[in-house]
């Protein structure tokens, strides 16, 4: 479980080849933390190396986000192997290409699958167990693409709405169960998923939305916004009418 | 099986862990049929929850409480013994015996521990330099074992069990009733000597000489102020005062208790809590100013001697959400450089708050769980929402165990099993007595699982 000063003994990235993710647990990575998954679709590329050090045991295990039938077993088999689930970070997500949805529903259909129904489906695996455990801390890495949905990327962003509503109630559904769940929005971030695309405004980088999740994690937050700003930028955005929302050079 | 346990959400009294067991009130009767049966995530007992770490939580088990009467406290005056239900608080206690004559052979800082804690913990005392902890005044108690099964535990009988247990963090079996030693008593107040020491090398050299001959002896530091004042203290000793040593109006009624709580802190305290570098600042610069350079004989209550945070309720809450810990370490005699660096780091990391105690221990006991042993103890509160608090509790964690010291698991709320094996070398010795006890293991809690005591 997670000590007075919020370090963990074992840490699992759902999406282990995510940088925001693979950030967030080198950030919480401390003397006494015993174990690092990294699960993903491709294991022999997920980037362990860069987080070994002596005492610290960390393995990159396949996990597909789409193959929801096997997410209860892998959670349970994670705390089989290492005990105490104290931080999981669902960090899985896909960005698809929206020009492309229009003529191709199905590769739509699949973005959601990924993106919505394998984060929901290891969530409630996830939240059995941790509610077992009687602790735990999960952390969502929503984005301020679904506070308010546009039209250019509007399947992605609306995986998004979806995953950050389910994560607010679920973790409202914890309450009394010593389990915590974060909501993480963050905006542009420069990273893997994002290469080749033009910033956006307030653009930041895995790590400093590594620092902002640990910050919160630690303060024992629902939501965090990074860069912080960003929170005040759509409380605006939010109530923009929709003429004037629609016209926004918002990439 | 009695269906009433309800989830609660558990903390520690830093207020810096949490986990949410399924929790119980029982009596001591009835508690063989709750230990039985137990998951893989365990049973254990809570007291009054004054452990500052996660040693009373057990996340996803069940967690009792255990219902002692303090109507039920036997007092053998002839022995000067007595015998309670572990549940009874010190306070409870206190309020029976003192008017009889007879004080507690060892007190925390807290009135509002149990008896079956201060057992589990091997509490110590301003005393522990000439009279032990806790422990070394147990006669005798029952323990209720994994299987439902109650063993009689003394030095004599099953002294393996006894041993284990004292200091054994609740993790052996169900401590029932207790039988220990009392100290007599002419009064019910102290007769306390001050010295006020400008800097640390007279603090320790003060304290070096003299302490065997006065029962009491505890010394508060000032952590935030270095240079020319780095380390400076004030050393308090005292004894139980003697009839004579009152004035003549208090003598007819000189065994008179009655302690009261003056105000309680509210439960929610705004934003990262009242206590912080510039309110502890000027804190210690008046809690300085206040003393005599030298002061003798002044006479005090047992709450104003013993317990004074008691008179304010709940004052844990003071440091905000984030909580905190209670750093206490030890140190071997011998070491006072080590002991040094580590008071050095502590001020340069201007992480202190006022509540810093610095004693000198005596020998220690057979638990070989049991933190006392002959050095220095510091102990001092730190705010758990600091950046910077794992960084400086790490590097003085090495500085202990490097020092061949160990930490208060009582306390602990940040170690790794690594500093455990280090600080307690009979570590193995205890877990081959305690499985023998509980073989299915179903006596488990937070720290062990932290600590790997199991393991």
């Amino acid at each position: 479980m997670l000590n007075a000063a919020g370090e963990p003994q074992n840490i699992v990235v759902l999406g282990g080849s995510s940088d925001i993710g693979v950030a967030i647990a080198r950030r919480l990575a401390a003397p006494s933390t015993k174990s690092i998954v990294l699960a993903c679709r491709r294991p022999d590329e997920a980037p362990v190396d860069g987080l070994r050090r002596p005492g610290l045991e960390v393995q990159a295990v396949s996990f597909d986000a789409v193959r929801v039938e096997h997410h209860a077993s892998f959670v349970d088999s994670l705390v089989a192997a290492h005990g105490d689930i104290d931080v999981a970070v669902v960090a899985f997500g896909q960005l698809g290409e929206q020009s492309r949805f229009g003529d191709d529903p199905v590769a739509a259909a699949d973005l959601v699958t990924v993106n919505f129904a394998g984060a929901v489906s290891v969530l409630l695996a996830l939240a059995r167990v941790m509610r077992r455990q009687g602790h735990g801390r999960i952390v969502v890495l929503s984005s301020v693409a679904g506070e308010r949905v546009r039209p250019a990327n509007m399947v992605y962003g609306a995986t998004k709405a979806g995953l950050d509503g389910f994560s607010l109630a679920l973790g409202d559904s914890l309450v009394t169960s010593g389990v915590g769940v974060l909501v993480v929005r963050p905006g542009f971030v420069r990273s893997a998923m994002t290469q080749g695309m033009e910033a956006a405004p307030f653009a930041t980088t895995p790590d400093a939305v590594a620092d902002a999740t640990v910050k919160a994690l630690r303060a024992g937050r629902r939501i965090v916004w990074a860069p912080g700003i960003l929170r005040y930028v759509f409380m605006v955005l939010r109530h923009l009418p929709a003429p004037l929302w629609r016209r926004l050079p918002l990439g | 099986m009695s269906p009433d346990y309800a989830p609660e959400v558990l903390r520690g009294w830093g207020l810096s862990t949490m986990s949410s067991a399924r929790v119980a009130t029982v009596s001591e009767r009835d508690v063989v049929d709750h230990v039985k049966d137990a998951d893989e995530r365990g049973v254990l007992v809570r007291g009054l929850g004054r452990s500052y770490g996660d040693a009373a939580q057990n996340g996803g088990g069940r967690v009792l409480r255990l219902a002692s009467s303090p109507s039920d406290v036997r007092l053998d005056e002839a022995a000067g013994t007595v015998t309670v239900g572990a549940g009874v608080s010190l306070d409870d206690l206190l309020r029976v015996i003192v008017p009889r004559g007879f004080f507690v052979p060892v007190t925390p800082g807290t009135r509002f521990v149990t008896v079956g804690g201060a057992v589990a913990a091997d509490i110590h005392g301003k005393n522990h330099h000439l009279e032990g902890s806790f422990g070394n005044h147990v006669r005798r108690f029952s323990l209720v074992l994994a299987d439902g099964s109650v063993l009689e535990c003394s030095r004599e009988q099953n002294p393996d069990a006894f041993w284990t247990t004292i200091g054994g963090m609740g993790l052996t079996g169900v401590i029932r009733d207790v039988t220990f030693g009392l100290i007599r008593i002419e009064t019910s107040r102290c007769r306390v000597d001050t010295v006020r020491c400008d800097d640390f090398d007279e603090l320790i050299e003060q304290m070096s000489t003299g302490d065997d001959d006065v029962r009491y002896s505890v010394a508060w530091v000032d952590l935030l102020s270095g240079g020319a004042r780095f380390g400076r203290g004030v050393l308090w000793r005292g004894d139980h005062a003697r009839r004579d040593d009152l004035p003549v109006a208090d003598r007819a009624d000189a065994l008179a208790y009655g302690p009261r709580q003056l105000v309680s802190v509210p439960p929610v305290v705004p934003g990262p809590g009242v206590v912080n570098a510039l309110s502890s600042a000027v804190f210690n610069e008046l809690w300085f100013r206040k003393e005599p350079r030298r002061r003798e004989g002044s006479i005090k209550s047992i709450p104003a001697y013993f317990h004074p945070l008691d008179a304010v309720g709940s004052w844990n809450r003071l440091y905000g959400g984030h909580g905190f810990v209670q750093y206490q370490f030890l140190i071997p005699f011998g070491r006072e450089t080590e002991l040094r660096l580590i008071v050095e780091a502590i001020v340069a990391s201007r992480l202190a708050t006022p509540l810093v105690v610095l004693k000198r221990f005596g020998v220690g006991n057979d638990a070989p769980l049991s933190f006392p042993m002959p050095g220095w103890t510091l102990t001092v509160d730190l705010p758990a929402g600091a950046a910077t608090l794992a960084s400086l509790t790490h590097a003085l964690d090495d500085i202990v165990l490097d020092a061949g010291g160990r930490h208060y698991l009582a306390k602990d709320a940040l170690l790794g099993p690594d500093a455990i094996r280090v600080g307690y070398p009979r570590l193995a010795e205890w877990q081959a007595v305690r499985d023998r006890l509980d073989p299915q293991r179903n006596f488990r809690s937070d720290l062990a699982r932290r600590l790997g005591l199991m393991e």
